[in-house]
């Protein structure tokens, strides 16, 4: 591949990106969130086209429409989120793009050989080929997937994440499968974000950082730390409020959670916080940080452990009971267009929806007040529309995430949860959210930011929670907050502070 | 050893519908005033086979997740057309059976044509095709009347062998020729595909356009299907705009209670035909308890509503609250 570019409306998500992978290597790549690696791996199964560059498949230049497309040249892609049929059988999935035929019609038999073959190659027989893929776990599915890619027999195999559901076990199989399949002469391309997993099975090395590859090498010419040092250096493009001590206060905690666990997606989380204090949440997406949010909030079912108020147990068994005067909890979703607003409807009943209790009289919406509370939050959150009548859905992404968090404000909330507000809006708009979040902390609202973007995390927490796999790995605090200390702990391995940093150079 | 299990949950849905018809069908036959006769049966079934053709219809698109609501309305449009074509000599007759067969592959590419490549959703689509086709229907047969080709119509309305009703030997071809080459074929697995989940179907390199246009054509022709039985039935063309409206809701009704999921991605167009026949079977057990023909929307609907909540008990297993909407 060479030059490719790609362009999300105005963000860069792939800049003239080179990569070259060999025939009987594998090629490990590595990067932090946002880095570009989702985005070139599209582009090489045929997802999304590229902006510029071409892309060459044994000298040929070649060019996909399709996923479809992209499998017929030999490049097959086992994606992060799953691309299984839930209803359809392991078997019909395993042979869906093209299965075995006689008469025209599906040879179900010749079919079923195929589905037990790839089961065993890759070393899965436990899975019944008959068993409708919606009843296994996901670790199952996961493996039905690398199946599925190994029966298209490809020349080029793309894992991404493939191996994040899997257990120890699973992934030890998955690993002599892949070995297996480098000695056959497969091109080999493997996206994790476990670097040891990367150090056992990769040949080569590729980093990306702010959508280019920034370095190429050998495995094992270089050290973990030398690695996290590559993928970081991002430009530093915000600007920060100042963050204020917090005075020493006998208080309880305005939110405590004590040994959350919930359906092993989230394992025993405490955590603590303050009046004035800004919490963030840490670590690499999707390591329990949004399930974390939503089991506070009270949308999930069969949460175990302890969610203290003020110091007083609380029991939160749906977002309405939430946001009650006696909790006064917030949660500005990851999703604007979906769990966030009503994109028809006008930003006056939007921004009205969450408070409805304390604007009206008897179930009547007292207009004068509602217009009053609207105004105050337009000024304060600089919303730019033509008028509080016109849909939401004219905003531009900045106002609509505006719009979203003033929603949330007009109930006054005491305790804010932000899930990535700052995702996909315009670099001013991200400004005035930091200043805002300040001044939430500085009137007594806890909050618990949750940002896929280490700078945000830097610039705006007190204290940073950097998850892994549903638990907490580590806590940091002022100073200790760090790009350096945050991808370390993110990616799980032993880097300890700036100096000790160099020191351990150790995986987990 | 555990195959017979996964093949038995596969079907489930169409096994219980078919026990339940059964059994509905034999409590009623067993209390018939003239008992088990094939008079009887072939009276039943020539009532039970035109729905089940329309929630055949039905099941094609709703297995896609999509659902079609004008089936009704492509049914009594190919009514008011056979009762004006299929006359005359032999050859006259077997072109005017092409001709509505084509008329409703016809009317399904439109409603697919637009829902598919258009981008409209499928509920108002429908709804406007069907109100078309209506509007057709009602041009060809201001007033009811006409005729249809009297052999040909006792021969699809009569028995075979004294005993079988021709009605169903003709639905169990429509089966063969049309269901079970569908069901194995790549196209059709590409339909539960789509339906099932349309972005893995896409990201797999199934040919979601081709399948989810293919059912539409398909619930057009069996619709049209019919049609056609419905003018050997009536032995006339009437665009009536109850029966097209209540043929499409009880297509619908049957499909679910045939085991066919709205959601798209499971069921069979088999176990749409037993829901067909227990949801007919309904109203002539009221009959034959001698209660009042008043009770049967009634009852219709709790046996449709017990059949949905079925249905709906892995709910409660759910863990995610925001799941319960998607």
């Amino acid at each position: 591949m060479e030059g490719a570019s790609k362009r999300y409306g105005g963000v860069k998500a792939l800049e003239k990106a080179d990569l070259t992978v060999e025939a009987g290597q594998i090629h490990g790549i590595l990067g932090e969130n946002g880095a570009g690696k989702s985005t070139l791996i599209k582009i090489m199964a045929g997802v999304v086209e590229p902006d510029e560059g071409r892309m060459l498949l044994e000298g040929r230049e070649i060019k996909f429409a399709s996923p479809a497309a992209a499998n017929q040249a030999g490049i097959v892609c086992i994606f992060q989120e799953l691309s299984l049929i839930p209803d359809l059988s392991v078997a019909d999935n395993i042979s869906i793009s093209n299965p075995p035929k006689k008469f025209r019609l599906i040879d179900r038999r010749a079919q079923r050989r195929i589905a037990e073959e790839a089961l065993a190659r890759a070393g899965a027989e436990d899975i019944h080929p008959l068993a409708p893929v919606k009843d296994l776990p996901l670790s199952r599915r996961q493996m039905v997937e690398i199946a599925k890619a190994l029966a298209r027999n490809p020349r080029v195999l793309i894992l991404d994440e493939a191996t994040s559901a899997l257990t120890a076990a699973d992934v030890a199989k998955v690993f002599v499968v892949l070995k297996r399949l480098r000695s056959e002469g497969l091109a080999l391309l493997y996206i994790s974000h476990r670097m040891h997993e990367i150090a056992e099975l990769a040949d080569r090395c590729t980093v990306f950082r702010n959508g280019r590859n920034v370095a190429t090498y050998r495995a094992g010419e270089k050290s973990d730390n030398e690695v996290v040092e590559l993928m970081i250096g991002r430009e530093y493009s915000h600007v920060f409020p100042a963050k204020r001590p917090l005075a020493a206060s006998d208080k309880p905690p305005v939110l405590e959670v004590r040994k959350l666990s919930w359906s092993g997606r989230l394992k025993e989380i405490s955590l603590a916080v303050r009046a004035g204090e800004v919490v963030g949440l840490g670590g690499l997406d999707g390591q329990g940080q949004r399930e974390l949010l939503l089991a506070l909030f009270g949308v999930l079912r069969g949460v175990s452990g302890e969610i203290l108020v003020d110091g007083a147990p609380a029991s939160i068994s749906s977002p309405s009971a939430a946001k009650t005067r006696r909790i006064g909890m917030a949660l500005i979703p990851e999703d604007r267009k979906t769990e966030g607003l009503m994109l028809p409807m006008s930003v006056r009943v939007n921004l009205s929806f969450a408070a409805l209790d304390r604007i009206s009289r008897r179930g009547v919406v007292d207009r004068a007040s509602e217009r009053r509370l609207i105004d105050e939050m337009i000024e304060l959150l600089t919303i730019r529309t033509d008028g509080i009548d016109a849909p939401v859905g004219a905003l531009s992404g900045g106002n609509q995430q505006k719009v979203v968090i003033a929603k949330w404000l007009m109930v006054k909330p005491r305790i804010v949860l932000l899930n990535d507000p700052t995702r996909g809006i315009d670099v001013g708009t991200k400004v005035e959210l930091y200043q805002l979040l300040r001044k939430l902390a500085q009137t007594g609202a806890a909050i618990v930011f949750y940002s896929t973007d280490y700078d945000e995390l830097i610039g705006c927490c007190d204290r940073v929670l950097v998850l892994y796999d549903g638990a907490v790995k580590r806590v940091l605090a002022g100073g200790e907050i760090t790009e350096r200390a945050l991808i370390g702990s993110a990616l799980n391995i032993g880097t300890r502070g700036e100096g000790a940093a160099m020191a351990s150079g150790t995986s987990v | 050893m555990r195959d017979w299990r996964y093949r038995l949950g596969e079907h489930r849905g169409t096994l219980l519908a078919f026990v339940f018809f059964i059994l509905m069908f034999t409590i009623y036959a067993s209390n018939h005033p003239a008992g088990f006769t094939a008079n009887v049966v072939q009276t039943a079934a020539n009532k039970g086979v035109l729905l089940a053709l329309v929630a055949m219809a039905q099941t094609f698109v709703v297995l896609t997740a999509g659902i079609d609501l004008s089936v009704g309305m492509v049914l009594v449009l190919t009514n008011c057309l056979a009762s004006w074509i299929v006359v005359g000599s032999p050859v006259m007759v077997g072109l005017g059976v092409l001709g509505v067969l084509i008329t409703g592959a016809v009317c399904g590419a439109i409603s697919g044509a637009i829902v598919i490549y258009g981008r409209l959703q499928p509920i108002v689509t429908t709804i406007a095709t069907g109100a078309i086709y209506f509007g057709i229907a009602l041009a060809l047969r201001p007033v009811p009347g006409g005729d249809v080709d009297s052999d040909l119509a006792d021969a699809f309305t009569g028995r075979l062998f004294g005993v079988i009703p021709s009605s169903l030997v003709a639905l169990l071809v429509v089966v063969l020729v049309i269901w079970v080459p569908f069901r194995r074929s790549e196209i059709g697995r590409a339909a539960y595909a789509v339906g099932s989940s349309q972005p893995a179907a896409y990201m797999s390199g199934v040919p979601v356009r081709a399948a989810s246009f293919l059912v539409y054509v398909l619930s057009g022709v069996i619709a049209a299907i019919g049609g056609l039985f419905l003018t050997f039935i009536t032995a006339s063309g009437e665009a009536s705009a109850a029966n097209g409206g209540s043929y499409t809701l009880f297509s619908i009704a049957a499909a679910v209670l045939g085991g066919v999921s709205l959601f798209g991605g499971s069921g069979s167009a088999i176990g749409a035909i037993f829901g067909a026949l227990m949801f007919r079977t309904i109203g002539d057990l009221l009959f034959v308890f001698d209660l009042e023909p008043l009770w049967q929307p009634l009852f219709q609907g709790v046996v449709l509503l017990a059949a949905v909540c079925l249905g709906s008990v892995r709910l409660f297993q759910i863990r995610n609250r925001l799941d319960l909407f998607e």
